[in-house]
């Protein structure tokens, strides 16, 4: 029973197949005595299997825009819906959101996190940092072991799994990241600016480990202020003043 | 569930010193309570096993109450003494009363040859106190009828007695003087132990008749021990002779007893009333070193949430719900609170194993002490954990991974 279906307020139809759908998403954080408009009024789809990147210098919004995606933010006004489910209508007085474990369930069993600050359990092992999610999700021992190992196999460290973070370099700790990510077999991995704090060599190879992923039939959404990095992806969003600037596909080539 | 204990154990552990100094409140809580719990066990142990000597099912007509206050002693000292003529004026009128016997008490120099025992326990009885007493004897026979009547000057003697003068003799038939007066020994009781810390086996049994000759006046204040014919009917039994005392005393309807009715239960009472005092203390210090314990507990993990927003921030990005971080946190201060249990009650045991070995107080610990112990763990872990885990699950993802 998703919340889409129990709204009868709602009047767009859902595109069948989109993925993320934003109607004059906007964010205000209220500071007091002014008000700070984060976004403004954001219209946006998101098909499955997109590789897209999001833009915008600091201050434009794009880090609410990415905490909104990913369900740890809820907007104060607009509507989103992930798959076809509603997150959030917020339309003058009617306003319809999940609640707060709805969103939880969501985070975990739809969306992948990438941190820049790869934001591992540090007294924690790799394969049991990639187990987490599986954790929350209630699977079993077993099977979660199994499928934990599976997503360090992907990123190339299944040599790793016994190592804390403390013992691992930045990009191995990126990578485990990255497994824990995948091990939910999310809808999308939204990364924020996920080679931030790694050197160039290392940057690419975890951008070369999201290209791949992106190959394996996966929807990634890159947050990043370095064009570089952004040019992965095949269609980039610029965030200005909490408006989309600019919204550019190119086709898949290289 | 398993996964919540294991992730609260590793936090403990990775601040095992940490964990270890909050639990000491609580530990120390535990002990004392555990401790006293203990001793109170082994006292009550050894109390029922000596009060049960005393015969449940019988009852002491004295002149005054065995506990009473200051106030009840002085309003009591007026009492006219009780004679020897009550315990046949009892005798020949009650029916629920199967034994009675005089209790007269008197410190007697015992000796034979070389051999001299002072302060000895002397106490004038008649036939009936073998079985109103309900010890048997090794050797010999107990005093008689005859024996009173004609004020004889023969002695049963207890086994501490028989030690000290007869050694590995047999003392039935032999001579022995008791305040310089010369006594025949006629029979030998079994070994009584000790009651209320008193050796029982110092002392000797004569005919009240004797004793009274030998050193009162005429008008000494005797006790008179009466058994029950049916401890069933032990109330009746009192009511009967309370009567019977009343009639003896001329006492009109409405006017107080001038005589008091003793029991093994009014020994009971003042014993409750003992041990219901140590309690109080017990559970005051006790319920004192937990909340302390407790505040100790919330303190730390106050400081534990703090310290781990960023930890609770991703948790929560990888769909920990609220609950599931709430649980996550008073897991851990139930564990604290557990391990403080653990250690107060190790402490407690080794300290109970102590007493008893090195006392002859049979101290332990009770099973329901594992009840409270867990009703503990649970209540202080609950109560001093909820806020700080509450203040854990309502932490805002996004707040709780940017901090530093």
């Amino acid at each position: 029973m998703s919340p889409a279906k129990r709204n009868s307020v709602s009047t767009d139809p859902v595109s069948s197949n989109g993925l993320i759908s934003f109607r004059g998403v906007t964010k205000v954080y209220d500071m007091g005595k002014e008000q700070v408009h984060a976004l403004r009024g954001i219209d946006l789809d998101i098909q499955p299997n997109e590789y897209i990147s999001i833009m915008g210098p600091s201050g434009s919004g794009k880090s609410t825009l990415m905490n909104i995606i990913g369900c740890l933010d809820t907007p104060t006004a607009g509507r989103y819906e992930f798959e076809g489910e509603l997150v959030c209508d917020v339309s003058g007085d009617s306003i319809e959101r999940m609640n707060d474990n709805e969103l939880a369930g969501i985070r975990n069993r739809k969306i992948g996190f990438v941190f820049q600050t790869f934001n591992l359990l540090s007294r924690t092992t790799a394969l049991r940092n990639v187990e987490l999610p599986l954790i929350y999700a209630k699977v079993h021992r077993r099977e979660r072991l199994e499928r934990a190992r599976e997503a360090l196999v992907q990123v190339n460290l299944d040599d790793r799994a016994d190592h804390r973070p403390s013992e691992l370099s930045g990009g191995e700790c990126q990578r485990v990241a990255i497994a824990r990510a995948l091990v939910t077999k999310p809808s999308i991995i939204l990364a924020d600016e996920p080679t931030g704090n790694l050197d160039s060599v290392t940057s690419r190879e975890i951008m070369v480990l999201l290209d791949e992923l992106y190959g394996q039939g996966n929807t990634i959404i890159l947050v990043t202020h370095e064009a570089e990095i952004a040019a992965h992806a095949h269609r980039t969003i610029h965030i200005l003043d909490g408006q989309i600037d600019k919204d550019e596909s190119r086709p898949a080539d290289d | 569930m398993i996964e919540i204990l294991r992730i609260a154990g590793a936090a403990l552990w990775a601040h095992k010193f940490r964990a270890l100094l909050t639990t000491l409140g609580i530990a120390i809580g535990i002990f004392t309570v555990g401790v006293v719990m203990a001793i109170i066990e082994g006292l009550n142990v050894s109390f029922s096993e000596q009060i049960s000597s005393l015969g449940s099912d019988v009852m002491y007509i004295d002149k005054r109450d065995w506990f009473m206050n200051r106030d009840t002693w002085l309003m009591t000292r007026q009492r006219r003494n009780i004679g020897m003529d009550a315990a046949a004026y009892i005798r020949e009128r009650a029916t629920y009363i199967s034994h009675v016997s005089p209790r007269i008490y008197q410190r007697t120099t015992l000796k034979r040859g070389d051999k001299s025992l002072e302060h000895i326990a002397t106490i004038g009885v008649a036939e009936d106190m073998a079985v109103i007493s309900g010890t048997d004897l090794t050797n010999g026979r107990f005093i008689s009828i005859a024996d009173g009547h004609h004020r004889k000057p023969v002695v049963v003697i207890g086994d501490a007695v028989r030690e000290e003068l007869f050694e590995w003799e047999d003392p039935v038939g032999q001579r022995i003087s008791l305040s310089g007066r010369k006594f025949l020994v006629i029979g030998v009781l079994e070994k009584q132990g000790q009651m209320l810390g008193r050796n029982m086996d110092n002392m000797v049994y004569i005919p009240a008749e004797t004793l009274l000759k030998m050193f009162s006046r005429r008008w000494r204040n005797i006790t008179i021990a009466v058994k029950a014919s049916d401890p069933a009917l032990l109330a009746d039994a009192r009511d009967e002779v309370e009567g019977i005392m009343r009639r003896y005393r001329k006492l009109r309807p409405g006017e107080d007893n001038d005589f008091a009715i003793n029991q093994q239960s009014s020994l009971q009472e003042f014993y409750d009333n003992a041990t219901r005092m140590l309690w109080m203390v017990a559970i005051g210090i006790g319920s004192i070193a937990l909340i302390v314990g407790g505040v100790g507990v919330m303190n730390i993990m106050l400081v534990t949430v703090t310290e781990r927003t960023r930890e609770i921030g991703i948790r929560k990005s990888l769909g920990a719900r609220r609950s599931t971080i709430r649980w996550q946190f008073l897991v851990e201060s139930m564990t604290v609170s557990a391990l403080g249990v653990l250690v107060g009650f190790l402490a407690a045991s080794g300290v109970a194993v102590f007493i008893h070995k090195s006392t002859p107080l049979a101290a332990r610990i009770p099973p329901a002490w594992g009840l409270l112990g867990v009703g503990v763990v649970v209540v202080v872990g609950l109560i001093f954990g909820l806020w700080p885990a509450t203040k854990a699950a309502r932490l805002d993802p996004i707040d709780a991974l940017r901090y530093e």
